[in-house]
Parts: structure tokens; sequence; C-alpha cells
């Protein structure tokens, strides 16, 4: 088997998996929507302010969403023995947890996206701006899973790793925000959003690169 | 190794031993006590007496004297932190582990006193205790950093996993801490524009220079002691059943 064809092989098994318990895709989606529906009732439902909050909400609840679903990404695995069998098989083992970290992105991170849409017609986010946001959730939600794996492989261990997770991978997340919000913000302002896109795609690439490989060790480290 | 003279290097290789590394730190110890003192009572004299009031600020400018150093001191134990976690992980050195681990309480601590003395600065200065300025919003991200990293070492029943964990964390939040910095920073450009924090400052007279850097000193001395002091501990903990341990408790019992 070649390389890609293993990469391939563990997407495939992933999603399949996922698509047998549905609930586990729906539950991180309800909660992003559960949240979102949360701050007009906790901020009152001024237009304006809505509108002019609108970017952060969505993104802070993406955040926390996928903080939320991440646990589920080796945490069967690591239960039943076959995260083991992973670090034994003879490919590289951040080539296999990136193939995870994609199977992971495309059940809790892509309907995020699909989403998005609606829950910005709920917050009054204009129709300019709907396309940078579903572009920055396009390029954000993948480096969220990325760096988010390594505070999982770090944390899979522990009986009580969540809190702890959240904790490490929270400050990460940081710049994500910063560029993603900042980005609709300016969509809606009408002004060019190419400096944060392009940011944000750097972002990602790095994150393709480089995370793996921590998450990787970090998952050897867990086992033993 | 040939860039590092003999003498340095054999020096490095007794360090990496864990007993030899407790009786030289116990030999150290009351040298670096007593230059940190000198270099802290001479630093605080000179700041706190010896400098003149600031043209604008008056007397509490002063409390530079204490917040800079610390903030430096914040970052560069942290850059410590992930360095001895590189060693750790890849040659495997117990010694790098205890350092990195000993490391993360006191950058904690300095971090903390940084944003305390620079909030009790803010507050005649600004008028407010908090802005959510580009420093201080990455100078709390790195305290959270820092919780992380002690949170996950305490958390891992195996030591030497936990400090396996510590280093990977670290080194992860080492290539991160630039990146949170300048978005950061363009955060808060972007969303305030120039505040307060903007003011054109004068380059520092000499006559406070020298003080502060006396600070910066004494505090790099200071965390050599608190290190050194968590990272013996820790070898006692870590080494307990070893043989050079049950033979000095011995001879400290006999005595």
């Amino acid at each position: 088997m070649s390389l890609l064809q293993a990469f391939l092989a563990i997407v495939r098994r992933d999603l399949v998996l996922a698509f047998r318990r549905r609930s586990e895709i729906a539950n991180p989606l309800l909660f992003f929507i559960l949240i979102i529906t949360l701050f007009p009732l906790g901020v009152g439902a001024q237009p304006k302010l809505l509108q002019a909050i609108a970017p952060g909400i969505i993104w802070v609840s993406a955040l926390l969403a996928a903080m939320l679903s991440l646990d589920g990404l080796f945490r069967s695995d690591f239960d039943d023995g076959s995260l083991e069998l992973l670090l034994l098989s003879p490919y590289p083992t951040s080539v296999l947890v990136l193939g995870k970290i994609t199977a992971h992105w495309l059940v809790t991170g892509l309907p995020l996206l699909l989403i998005a849409p609606l829950l910005a017609l709920l917050l009054g986010i204009s129709e300019r701006a709907l396309g940078t946001l579903l572009l920055t959730l396009l390029l954000g939600t993948p480096v969220l899973s990325l760096i988010g794996a390594i505070g999982v492989a770090l944390t899979v261990g522990l009986r009580r790793g969540g809190m702890l997770m959240s904790l490490l991978v929270l400050p990460l997340y940081v710049p994500v925000l910063i560029f993603a919000s900042s980005a609709v913000d300016m969509a809606t302002a009408g002004l060019p959003v190419s400096a944060q896109i392009n940011i944000m795609v750097s972002i990602l690439l790095l994150a393709l690169v480089l995370t793996p490989w921590p998450a990787a060790t970090a998952l050897k480290m867990s086992i033993n | 190794m040939f860039l590092v003279p003999g003498f340095i290097e054999r020096f490095l290789h007794r360090m990496a031993s864990p007993p030899h590394f407790y009786a030289i730190t116990e030999r150290l110890m009351p040298w670096l006590w007593g230059i940190f003192s000198l270099l802290l009572l001479s630093g605080l004299y000179s700041g706190l007496f010896l400098a003149p009031p600031d043209y604008q600020q008056g007397e509490s400018y002063r409390i530079i004297f204490i917040h800079v150093p610390s903030a430096w001191m914040s970052l560069f134990i942290y850059s410590v932190m992930a360095m001895a976690g590189a060693i750790a992980l890849v040659w495997r050195i117990k010694l790098a582990e205890v350092v990195a681990i000993s490391s993360a309480p006191v950058g904690a601590g300095f971090t903390f006193i940084a944003l305390v003395t620079g909030s009790l600065w803010g507050k005649p200065m600004w008028g407010t205790w908090w802005v959510w300025d580009a420093r201080l919003t990455s100078e709390l991200i790195l305290l959270f950093l820092y919780l992380g990293v002690i949170g996950l070492y305490n958390a891992i029943d195996d030591k030497r996993s936990a400090s396996r964990a510590v280093a990977i964390l670290a080194l992860v939040g080492v290539v991160n801490i630039p990146i949170i910095h300048y978005s950061v920073e363009w955060w808060s450009t972007l969303h305030q524009g120039p505040t307060v924090t903007k003011l054109d400052k004068p380059s520092i007279h000499v006559s406070m220079l020298i003080p502060l850097l006396i600070m910066a000193v004494a505090f790099k001395f200071y965390y050599l002691i608190a290190m050194l002091q968590r990272a013996k501990t820790e070898v006692l903990v870590r080494e307990q059943n070893a043989q050079w341990v049950k033979s000095m408790t011995e001879q400290e019992l006999a005595s």
C-alpha cells in the first residue's frame, strides 16, 4: 500500500465510523447553533448590536464547537486499542494522524460551513460579508482541527483531559480568531479583506505542515 | 562540539548526571544568593533613590525597575523551557526535563508580576487597571500558556512521560508565541487605533537605564536560584530510590 492509499484508508475508515454514529456528528453542530442562539438572549436583540458582534459570536462559537468535538478524535481508538495498531503500522504516524484529522474536519468542520449562512441570517450579517464568512470558516476550521489534534494527543491518556485540553488549545487558537473575525468585520464595512485571507491561508499551510508531527510524537508519548 | 572549550563540555556532561548536579548546585547556591542580593540591593537603591524622577510621569515610573525585567524574564524563561524541552526530547537527558518543568512556575510567576505591576502603573497613567492593548493581551496569553504547561505536567502521573508532554507543548508554544504576538498587535491597532500606549517614548536616559539593567541581571539570578532549588527537589523526588540519595540522607541523619 502506498502512503497515499494508507492516508485515504484512514480517512475512509474514520468517515464510515462517523456515519455509523450520526448523533456524534450532529452534537457539535447543535452546540454551535445553540451558543449562537444564546447570544441574542444574553445581550439583547437589537439588530445593530448583533450585527456588530456577529463575526465574533460566530467565530467564538465555532472555536467552542471545535473544542467540544475534538475529544472524539482519538478517544474511541485509544479505548479499543486501534490507536496502538496505527502507531505500529509501517507508515509514518504523522501522515496517519493527518488522515484522522482530515476525516474529523470533514464530519465536524464542514457542517459548520453549511449551517453558517443560516446563522448569519439570524444575526443579520450583510450579504456581501457572507462570502467572506464562509471563506474564513473554510480556511479557519481545518486549523482548529489541526492545532486541536496536538492538544488531544497530549491528553488522550488522561481520564479527565477535556478541561485541561481546552486550557492547552484555546490560547493557540487566538490568531485564527483574530484574523477570521476581523476579515468578516472588514467585509461588512465593504473594505478589502485580502490581507486577512492571505494570512489565514499561510496559517493553514503552516499548520498543515507542522502540526501532524508534534501530534504524532504526543500520541506515542500518550500510549506508553 | 569543537566550538565549545573542553572544560565547559566536561562541566555540562557532569551536570547532566543527577548526583553531580545536586552536589554542584548545593555548592553554588550561597554564591548565587550573594550575587543576587548584592545586585538586587544596588539595583533597587539606584533605581528608587539615585535615578531622577521622570519629567512626565514623576515618581510612579519607578515601577519599571520591577515591571520591565519581569516582562523580559517571562519571555526568556519560556524560551529556556522550550530549549530544555527540545534537549530532553532529542537526547533524553533527565536533567533537561527537570530544568524545563522547574522553569514553568517561575516563569508563570514573573508573567503574573509583569501583569500586576503593569496594571498598577496603568491606573494612574492611563486611568484604568486594564486596557486591551497588544502587549498586555499577549502577556496574558503567555500566562495561559504557562498555566497549560503546569496543568499538563500535574495531570500526567508518570513523570517521565509528563516531561515529554511538557516538552512538546513548550515547543509548540514557542513556535506560536511570535504568531500570537503579532496577530494580537495587529488586532489591537486595527480596533483601537493609536491609544495612550502609543505615546512616543523618549529613549531612556542612562541614569535610569543602568538600574534597569542591574535589576534585569538580578532577576536572572533570582530565576537561577528558584529554578535550581525546584530542580534539586524534583531530582530528589525522581531519584528517591537511587543509591546516592539514600547514602546522602543517611549521612544527613547521622550528623
